[in-house]
């Protein structure tokens, strides 16, 4: 720019519309819990009409819930939670200048990323295999016949199947974004970008992947853990 | 000449309520518009920029903000009460209404009476009697109304939803469609024909007659095979019918729910969604097996097994009660 | 032709650099707004291009301009384009991109690349519209209402959809710009109480953008999802609520209202003060009255579904509800009467198009008290009534308002003066053209025209064809500013840093402002609208 800007020290990392680091630090803060509190909105619209139809065909959502893999469900739960703490030593890493250490945390946190992701894909592919997508292959009688004593009809099951793909497909976009964000970071703490002195990029990354993180520890519950009481 | 309407005619009891309010509407937002108009006209002349003069600088006035706070809000809220309770008539729909069954579809209105009269797109209907109207889609949501009665009601795909009105004056009214529903939703109008009661016995004693909408119900009863479960003589597998209609339910669940025509309607095409206490669930969905004409015959029938209950008006226009 | 002055020319904003990298790749928040008022303007004459084929076809009774469909994919794409690609960015995109760092004695916004991020997705939503317009179009509505969209229109739902989803995020973005700005990047001594209205109306209008609009975008997601991938969500025969359709599509667009009308009242509250010579009377409560309504806007949605099928006990709270958030809108119009009371008043152009905000805002605002009656909105809801009504609103206020901003930053933003004869003239022309378009509207929907028809019962013509006069007055109103806002680029009075002798951190700034705003950070002593000791111009520039 050809306008010098009045600044009174070239700090590292310090962008010229702030005037001075602690501006900064308390911008971008705020920016990304703004940003988060949007999400929550996004993400909102979707529990809202998951819990209208619940309410409504509960016996259905009890029996659709039953055909997703606990198992597979229940091992993801723990990967995130896994990369969250991951995430959390790679923050304390670069806190105390150990930019080595942060960089490896990272990696395991993209690596837990993927796996969620993969085994995420494994669930889908199942689901396809079983023709619980919903459109026009939905069929949704293995269910049926698999649970008489639950009394259930095919259709509010397809809704179901809708919210969970939905549910956890946009989840699963926001876990690419985040593994996205997570090389960002590490790729740059590596190269010597982010030090102790300033980190501030990672912790608000770290912030964006807590979240996201938090948003299946909803799901997992609303969508896998609906009745699994045995069954008389 | 042109035909140069500035008011809607006014044809029902509701039409009277509905305009009461809007001339006090409009009269109350014509003074507020014009004192606002006139005080900035008048600011406007009084306090130009003259030399020599300079304004007064205000800060504010906490009481007058109070003020002119409290007194709309007030009026706001009386404007309220009054709307609301022209709304809770419109309504509740007064018992021993003639009730006229009304499908919507892309794009034309069918409606059939109870006698069993069919129209498509013209409603004759008395005047100085109750009339309810219960209605469904077949596709997507369309909207009656019927600007001379002051009454809207969407028309939904999947369920009942009903609205009433009293007819004060014979004559032929605009129907429209006011839910955009597709190509043709400004061709989905008609007409509301309202006529003297004599006139309108002698209308539905004529023209062809498909038998009464709760006769054609019965057939189709039968023909489904409903008795077999839901029998009158002695306790079937499927709750007696008998009696039902608008009375609470016990479910399964603990939930009790009115018998009303929705409950019918769901009965019929997702009956697992609520079981009444003490049966099983066994009656199978008869959705794709019914369309929306059936439906309404069935409703009808069902309803015709309950006797009516003793209104204040006249005496309600009921099919016969063919029960066993 | 009018000639410069030839003195050597100080670097502002503008000349800071030259070609078309400079201007796409800029992060500045001033080059920002330009390009937005580029891209607005031209969605604006194509909705408006739009309104007026509505218009020529509503001459006569019978459908013989254009077919069914084509005029239900005009009255649709007309909403989409003026509601999501002109009045939501409107005046936050322009004015407030331009005006919030200077108006808090910031050098730019908290996140500079983010704006223009904001601005690239709406090019980009901007694309996929025009795309999906050239292509046959959509014929939904602008409220996209299940199941007809998700299961029964044959047009471009999926592209028309994602477009607004996209445009959507670009509204997000530009809300959390100017909130963190605001809470983060106050100049010393700018305490909130001594913020520019201005800026508690795009404050509250952020808000809402923030909270408000990415339910939106997941109900258009979900529509979208619904149309390509056959999910039931919405559709009732397999179990799927329409209605809940309607609830989540509400829940924002309700207070989407609110974020296009905020930011005018923010500019009227500038106006008004600079032409009356005289603080704001009640700021406190002016200021308030933004956050109020941005709360309560969010409380009453489902006054657009009293006759869809939802309970009586819910109308009911609704309707209450919808007349709470008509208080904060009533004070805010006393107030501003009142400023006018014992100033010294001025009528330039600015103040035109404020004091017809006042009286046009002041139509609407009461007719949305008729549409909050239970009794009286089973009548018109659905008919030309609500048509007038939020004509009444958007274009006769909020529209106005952005025009009247335009005019009194826009000394500030080209370092011109407009020609003001014939900005007057435009405002008058405005005014009488909004009012004999809409006015017989309320009167047509009253008598029971529906919205949304291609052709009508004859009764009804000569108020349509005194609609359509109107119209093509107001066109004339809005061609005008185009043409004498471009020919001042060029060929317009050089101004003064402060022409109008207004108050407020953007006038201390030369005229166009240098790159970064301001050439020392300011500290501010006194507080906003200090008219007192800001002298009146003896005259007022006319360009």
């Amino acid at each position: 720019m050809a306008d010098t800007p009045l600044m009174t020290e070239h700090e590292e990392g310090l962008q010229h519309q702030f005037a001075d680091m602690q501006q900064q630090l308390n911008a971008t803060s705020l920016g990304m819990w703004l940003f988060l509190a949007t999400e929550i909105m996004f993400f909102g619209g979707m529990f809202l009409a998951y819990l209208v139809y619940r309410y409504w065909y509960y016996p259905e959502f009890a029996a659709a819930s039953r055909s997703i893999d606990i198992y597979l469900g229940t091992i993801n739960t723990a990967v995130l939670i896994c990369s969250s703490l991951t995430v959390v030593l790679s923050i304390q890493a670069i806190k105390l200048g150990k930019r080595k250490l942060c960089v490896m945390m990272l990696l395991v946190t993209i690596l837990f990323g993927l796996a969620f992701l993969g085994i995420k894909g494994k669930e889908w592919y199942d689901k396809f295999e079983e023709h619980h997508v919903p459109g026009t292959s939905f069929n949704a009688k293995d269910i049926i016949e698999k649970y008489p004593q639950l009394h259930v009809e095919p259709a509010p099951m397809q809704i179901f199947f809708s919210l969970y793909f939905a549910m956890t497909g946009l989840h699963a976009l926001h876990m690419v974004i985040g593994v996205g964000i997570m090389s960002y970071l590490a790729f740059y703490t590596w190269r010597g970008h982010y030090t102790q002195q300033y980190h501030n990029p990672v912790e608000i990354g770290g912030l964006y992947w807590h979240f996201v993180d938090i948003v299946w520890i909803y799901l997992f519950p609303l969508l896998y853990l609906i009745d699994r009481k045995p069954l008389r | 000449m042109y035909d140069f309407p500035l008011w809607p005619a006014r044809a029902s009891t509701t039409a009277s309520s509905v305009d009461a309010l809007f001339i006090f509407l409009v009269a109350l937002a014509g003074f507020m518009s014009i004192a606002i108009f006139v005080l900035i006209l008048v600011f406007a002349f009084k306090y130009r920029r003259r030399a020599g003069q300079r304004a007064q600088q205000i800060e504010g006035s906490v009481p007058l903000e109070i003020t002119w706070s409290a007194v709309p809000l007030v009026i706001f809220l009386a404007i309220f009460v009054w709307g609301a309770v022209i709304y809770f008539r419109e309504r509740t729909p007064p018992r021993g209404a003639e009730e006229i069954y009304v499908v919507a579809k892309q794009w034309m209105w069918k409606l059939e009476h109870e006698q069993g009269q069919r129209e498509i797109n013209e409603l004759h209907v008395p005047v100085g009697r109750d009339v309810k109207l219960i209605m469904t889609s077949q596709d997507v949501i369309h909207s009656f109304y019927v600007p001379a009665f002051r009454i809207k009601q969407d028309v939904l795909p999947g369920r009942y939803t009903t609205a009433w009105f009293h007819a004060t004056r014979p004559g032929t009214y605009h129907l429209f469609c006011a839910e955009y529903c597709g190509t043709a939703h400004s061709g989905m109008i008609g007409q509301v024909v309202v006529m003297d009661p004599a006139q309108y016995a002698g209308w539905l004693s004529g023209g062809a007659t498909f038998g009464s909408l709760a006769a054609n119900g019965e057939s189709i009863f039968q023909q489904l095979g409903c008795p077999t479960c839901h029998r009158f003589d002695v306790q079937g597998r499927g709750p007696n019918l008998r009696g039902i209609f608008d009375k609470p339910v016990q479910l399964e669940d603990g939930r009790s729910v009115i018998a009303d025509e929705n409950y019918i309607r769901e009965s019929v095409l997702s009956p697992s969604a609520k079981i009444v206490s003490g049966f099983k669930p066994i009656m199978p969905t008869f959705q794709g097996l019914v369309n929306e004409e059936q439906l309404t015959a069935l409703v009808a029938y069902i309803k015709s097994l309950t006797p009516p209950p003793t209104g204040p008006a006249g005496t309600p226009n009921m099919a016969p009660d063919k029960g066993k | 032709m009018a000639t410069t002055a030839v003195t050597a020319e100080r670097e502002h904003y503008l000349n800071t650099d030259y070609g078309i990298r400079s201007w796409l790749l800029t992060t500045d928040h001033k080059r920002i707004a330009l390009l937005y008022l580029a891209l607005i303007t031209v969605f604006f004459f194509i909705g408006g291009f739009f309104a007026l084929l509505i218009r020529l076809e509503l001459l006569t009774p019978a459908g013989d301009l254009v077919q069914a469909d084509t005029y239900n994919k005009l009255f649709s794409m007309h909403g989409q384009v003026m509601i999501f690609f002109f009045l939501i960015p409107s005046i936050p995109a322009v004015l407030g991109n331009f005006l919030v760092p200077m108006m808090v004695g910031a050098k730019d916004l908290a996140f500079p690349r983010i704006n223009l991020l904001s601005w690239y997705l709406l090019v980009l939503a901007a694309g996929m519209m025009l795309y999906c317009i050239i292509t046959g179009g959509v014929d939904t509505g602008w409220t996209f209402y299940t199941p007809f969209s998700t299961a029964f229109s044959n047009t471009h739902v999926i592209e028309a959809g994602l477009a607004i989803f996209i445009a959507g995020f670009s509204s997000i973005l530009t809300g959390l710009n100017f909130v963190v700005t605001i809470h983060r990047m106050r100049a010393p001594g700018l305490t909130w109480s001594r913020l520019p209205l201005f800026i508690w109306s795009i404050y509250a209008t952020s808000i809402i953008q923030l909270l408000g609009t990415p339910v939106l975008a997941i109900t258009l997601l979900l529509v979208v999802f619904e149309r390509a991938f056959g999910l039931g969500i919405f559709d009732p025969t397999r179990g799927g609520d329409p209605l809940l359709f309607q609830h989540l599509f509400w829940f924002y667009s309700h207070p989407a209202v609110y974020i296009m009308i905020l930011p005018s009242m923010g500019v009227i509250s500038e106006i008004i003060p600079c032409f009356s010579r005289k603080r704001v009377f009640g700021y406190g409560a002016v200021a308030l009255s933004s956050i109020a309504i941005a709360v309560f806007g969010f409380l009453v949605w489902a006054h657009h579904m009293f006759v869809a099928g939802i309970s009586l006990y819910s109308a009911m709270i609704f309707s209450m509800l919808s007349y709470s958030v008509a208080v904060p809108s009533a004070i805010k119009v006393f107030n501003w009467t009142a400023t006018m009371y014992k100033g010294s008043l001025r009528f330039s152009t600015p103040m035109l198009y404020a004091m017809g905000f006042i009286g046009l805002f002041t139509m609407g605002g009461l007719t949305g008290l008729f549409l909050a009656a239970l009794g009286i909105d089973v009548h018109v809801t659905d008919t030309y009534f609500v048509v007038a009504h939020f004509h009444y609103i958007m274009v006769g206020g909020a529209v106005m308002g952005y025009l009247g901003g335009l005019h009194f930053w826009w000394p500030k933003i080209s370092g011109r003066l407009y020609p003001e004869w014939l900005g007057k003239f435009a405002a008058l022309t405005v005014f009488l053209g909004f009012n004999l378009t809409f006015f017989p509207q309320f009167i047509l929907g009253y008598l029971g025209m529906p919205r949304r028809y291609w052709q009508y019962p004859p009764e009804f013509q000569v108020l349509n064809v005194l609609s359509t006069a109107g119209s093509t007055i107001l066109a004339v109103g809005y061609v005008l500013p185009m043409i004498y806002f471009l020919w001042s680029m060029r060929y317009g009075k050089v101004a003064d840093p402060n022409p109008w002798g207004a108050a407020g951190l953007e006038w201390k700034t030369p005229s166009p402002p240098p790159t970064f705003n301001f050439d020392e950070a300011p500290e501010v002593t006194w507080e906003a609208y200090n008219y007192d000791e800001i002298p009146a111009p003896e005259e007022v520039p006319v360009g």
